[in-house]
């Protein structure tokens, strides 16, 4: 089908780019290790039941990194799209009777399968600082964070489209990303904090995501804190893909 | 017959209350194998009226057929038959990633138009060589050269051996040696491949070597179109500039105003300055007139329009300004 061998085209073409310059993919992960190892050991000397992990706080730390990994690392592909429209790549491809959304679509599955081996780097190295988790749990949280990144990704390949500038896509990324990421209790549980905190902590998405895969890596997966999680990682994945495709498949972008 | 055929295409913008008329109703009919040139200022709705010929963006209003595929109707398949090269300067560049192969560029392009991967490379080898090209294969696009680099651009537009290829600005920015050598690979398109071209530019002098046709485009329609001599012609006619000694210029001057063929006439300290109709035809007559009535004739001048004088004649700038 010509929109598959479209996507297949433009995800090989952006893997042998992203392969040709690793730098980006290890400064990515470099930053969730580092939080694995002089952040995690603080965490040990929490009282057990606040992080409500059965006594291993590598399994209330780890899926958190791993949606961090997943918010920065998807959130930010969109500067590439900026330099690639500003070379006229993204003009020359558009004459082509190439599908236009594959031009989305194939980068996003390059972001997604970076994203999966950043993960997997950063489960192992969580294994040897002490992670005891069940193999199922894993996959499951690779799950939630390829929703995340084809949510992510898509919408920020659409923003850097229409913003087309570097200096005003990283300030306007930041500002919504890491209030995000503050209130989804990446780093601590939010039950440690006052209610209000724990109130508007609601709205943010990833808050359900990342219980969820909490849940997982506690060997909990069947329960209501999962079927939220997972309704909305999936609605998110949806709603995002549908806006960013918008942008792509508009006639003037 | 005709490869592009336009009627009243129209775009308008809209930006907070204002309505911006960039393109306000162009006609054009472009035959099959021209090499045809489109200038214009900046902001004159040249690069809207091409970005709508090639699917870039849609018109507000009008028709047009393109290669044989209905504009409006069938976009894509104006892109199956199109090849299109976006100008290297300004927003945006010329549509190369400066971190893949020459190669990688070359059979990507085929990909996007779904050729094999044996005819995509047999493709890209001709390209190559025809481009001259042939041993940068491995050469990462950003150690290329700026004339190398605007050849393997336009050798992408052609990958898919077009019947119609869209040239933005084709050689702005390079020096004028690789300006001269991408003159001739435009040329041979169309002399060895019948491939018609249609190039947007800034330089009269290519416009004159290259195009056929030209068409003068001017806040937002056709001003003018034709062959480059046709418009030198017909708009500014030639200049003659006659020296005669200095006492006898205003008698020189009232006597050669009264001629039908002179259009137009100025003199400072015995230089005259004439703008006639067609000036190897009118300088005999003009010599006799002049001898007839005794006035010395010290030199004589005669000064082809360039398409410049054109262009300034029709809308008051001067193309180079913009």
């Amino acid at each position: 089908m010509s929109f598959i061998h479209d996507t297949l085209l433009i995800f090989r073409r952006q893997e042998r780019l992203a392969l040709r310059q690793p730098a980006w993919v290890i400064i990515g992960l470099t930053q969730p290790i580092l939080y694995l190892v002089l952040f995690g050991p603080l965490l040990k000397g929490l009282p057990t039941t606040s992080l409500g992990s059965g006594g291993n706080a590598y399994r209330f730390f780890v899926p958190g990194l791993l949606i961090q990994l997943g918010l920065f690392g998807s959130t930010f592909v969109g500067f590439a799209i900026i330099a690639d429209w500003r070379a006229g790549v993204i003009e020359r491809f558009r004459v082509t009777p190439v599908s236009r959304l594959a031009i989305m679509v194939g980068r996003v599955l390059r972001d997604v399968v970076t994203l999966v081996v950043q993960a997997a780097v950063l489960v192992l190295v969580g294994v040897a600082f002490g992670l005891r988790a069940p193999v199922a749990a894993v996959f499951i949280g690779f799950g939630f964070i390829v929703l995340i990144a084809v949510g992510l990704a898509s919408v920020s390949y659409a923003t850097g489209l229409l913003v087309k500038s570097e200096d005003a896509f990283a300030p306007l990324i930041n500002t919504v990303v890491v209030p995000l990421v503050l209130m989804s209790g990446i780093f601590l549980p939010l039950t440690l904090g006052p209610g209000w905190l724990q109130g508007i902590a609601r709205v943010s998405p990833f808050r359900y995501i990342i219980d969820a895969m909490r849940q997982a890596y506690n060997g909990h997966y069947f329960n209501t804190i999962m079927v939220e999680g997972i309704a909305v990682a999936f609605g998110l994945a949806v709603i995002f893909l549908f806006l960013g495709s918008r942008v792509f498949l508009r006639e003037n972008a | 017959m005709a490869i592009i055929e336009a009627r009243g295409l129209a775009r308008t913008f809209r930006s907070r209350k204002r309505t911006v008329e960039a393109v306000r109703g162009v006609d054009l009919t472009v035959g099959d194998g021209e090499i045809v040139g489109f200038l214009g200022p900046n902001g004159a709705g040249k690069t809207t009226t091409l970005r709508m010929l090639t699917t870039l963006l849609e018109p507000t209003a009008g028709t047009a057929t393109v290669a044989g595929a209905d504009l409006l109707q069938d976009p894509v398949g104006v892109r199956r038959k199109i090849g299109y090269v976006p100008q290297a300067i300004g927003q945006t560049m010329g549509g190369t990633d400066p971190n893949c192969l020459v190669i990688e560029e070359l059979l990507d392009q085929a990909g996007l138009y779904h050729l094999p991967p044996d005819a995509a490379a047999r493709r890209a080898g001709t390209l190559m060589a025809q481009f001259e090209l042939s041993g940068l294969e491995r050469r990462p696009v950003k150690t290329l050269s700026g004339g190398q680099r605007r050849r393997l651009e336009v050798a992408l537009g052609l990958v898919h051996t077009p019947p119609l290829v869209f040239l933005d600005e084709p050689t702005t920015g390079l020096d004028p040696q690789s300006r001269n050598n991408l003159w001739e690979h435009i040329g041979k398109l169309r002399s060895e491949l019948g491939t018609t071209v249609f190039l947007t530019t800034h330089y009269l002098e290519e416009a004159d070597v290259l195009c056929d046709r030209v068409f003068i485009i001017d806040q937002g329609v056709i001003a003018a179109e034709g062959t480059p001599d046709e418009l030198k012609r017909r708009i500014s006619g030639d200049v003659v500039i006659l020296r005669v000694a200095a006492d006898q210029d205003d008698a020189a001057r009232k006597l050669l105003a009264e001629q039908p063929i002179v259009r137009e006439i100025s003199s400072a300290d015995g230089t005259l300055r004439l703008t006639v109709e067609r000036g190897e035809a009118a300088l005999p007559s003009l010599l006799r007139v002049l001898d007839a009535a005794g006035l010395t004739l010290e030199s004589i001048n005669l000064a082809r329009p360039t398409l410049d004088d054109v262009f300034l004649t029709l809308t008051g700038r001067s193309l180079r300004e913009g």
